[in-house]
């Protein structure tokens, strides 16, 4: 069982906990003489639009030339890199390629987007009392949501053969109420920063992993 | 197990052709047409959602959804003409069923019908037809007693 990455999403729809437990490397490294023959878009990266190729796909952005990592769509010294791109005494030369990561603001972007969604996947719903999306097929992941009484919502993505999360996201519920919630100090619906929340997450999660089944030692019917 | 409805959007995001079999007692026409709108609204967000939340690198094309109550079932062309199947949570993959209502179905009748233009609500009764025996002729097509 591979887990990705956990969410929690507060019942306003704000992120307030994300963790990414693995990250599987999508990074390209190739040598490239003028002119480059692929064709990179500007946005807040620099972003293959077109010509696929030697496994540099499109969407994968630019994370570094001739191995200096580069921020957004500048080089470290400020040069922007369609400019250096485009001159050709800097030829030949690396560029490194690779699915970029999520920053922090798209995350939330992307939880509330499911906060919604969930909500529209309740109300279209052909017969009546149906809650909101609990699991998301796609080819390469699945998506698993756990929405308490309260409104909290437990998200958990791992890969497509996993079969059932649902004790686990049960367990992050309860690691949730014991090191969050009976927290004097956490206030509700803000984001969790506690030691003790991440560690024991991190524990659970690594033991589920181990077992191919995560195997909760709680009745589940008791929350 | 039981098929309740089915939608048939357009590349430009109209709904071509909706129709439902089970489930609650169908809508007026206008409400009708605004689900199908939020239905679609709600198909572009999977999408774009899906590519970008992704872990992998892989063209992530969404296939299903379930609730507690009904699974969604999704088939996208690649001219992206989208099917989209509602079935209760029995119904395992049908993504091959989805791919032949567009090959049997959706082009022998539609687009290989020189009188209609696809990009307008179905007006043909022969493709209604054909789908509703196609549809009805599905072992999970009756809901369980």
């Amino acid at each position: 069982m591979v887990l990705y990455s956990v969410y929690i999403i507060n019942k306003a729809g704000s992120l307030i906990y994300n963790y990414d437990h693995v990250t599987p490397r999508t990074e390209v490294e190739k040598t490239f003489s003028y002119p480059l023959e692929m064709v990179l878009r500007e946005d807040e990266r620099l972003t293959v639009a077109y010509g696929e190729r030697d496994g540099i796909k499109i969407g994968y952005s630019v994370i570094a030339v001739n191995g200096e990592n580069v921020s957004g769509r500048k080089m470290l010294d400020g040069t922007p890199i369609i400019a250096y791109l485009q001159n050709a005494d800097n030829f030949p030369l690396n560029i490194r390629f690779g699915k970029p990561k999520l920053s922090v603001n798209e995350k939330i972007t992307l939880a509330s987007t499911f906060h919604s969604m969930y909500a529209i996947a309740c109300k279209l719903s052909p017969v009546s009392n149906s809650s909101g999306i609990e699991v998301l097929e796609t080819g390469t992941f699945r998506l698993w949501c756990y929405q308490t009484l309260t409104g909290i919502k437990f998200v958990v993505i791992t890969d497509q053969h996993q079969s059932s999360v649902q004790p686990l996201l049960r367990k992050i519920y309860e690691i949730y109420t014991d090191y969050a919630l009976k927290n004097p100090f956490y206030s509700l619906d803000m984001p969790i920063r506690l030691e003790l929340f991440d560690l024991n997450l991190q524990r659970t999660l690594e033991a589920a992993e181990k077992n191919q089944q995560y195997n909760a030692n709680i009745p589940t019917n008791t929350i | 197990m039981a098929i309740y409805d089915f939608y048939i959007f357009h590349r430009e995001g109209t709904c071509i052709y909706y129709c439902q079999w089970h489930g609650k007692k169908p809508p007026s026409p206008s409400v009708t047409e605004h689900n199908c709108k939020l239905m679609y609204g709600l198909l572009y967000s999977l999408k774009s959602f899906v590519l970008r939340i992704s872990p992998t690198d892989g063209k992530d094309q969404f296939s299903s959804y379930r609730t507690s109550k009904y699974k969604l079932n999704y088939y996208e062309t690649p001219s992206g003409i989208k099917f989209v199947m509602t079935t209760d949570l029995g119904v395992g993959n049908i993504k091959d069923i989805m791919k032949s209502i567009y090959r049997k179905i959706y082009v022998e009748y539609l687009v290989k019908n020189p009188f209609i233009d696809v990009s307008k609500p179905v007006s043909s009764e022969l493709f209604v037809s054909k789908l509703d025996a196609y549809v009805k002729e599905l072992p999970f097509f009756e809901p369980k007693q």
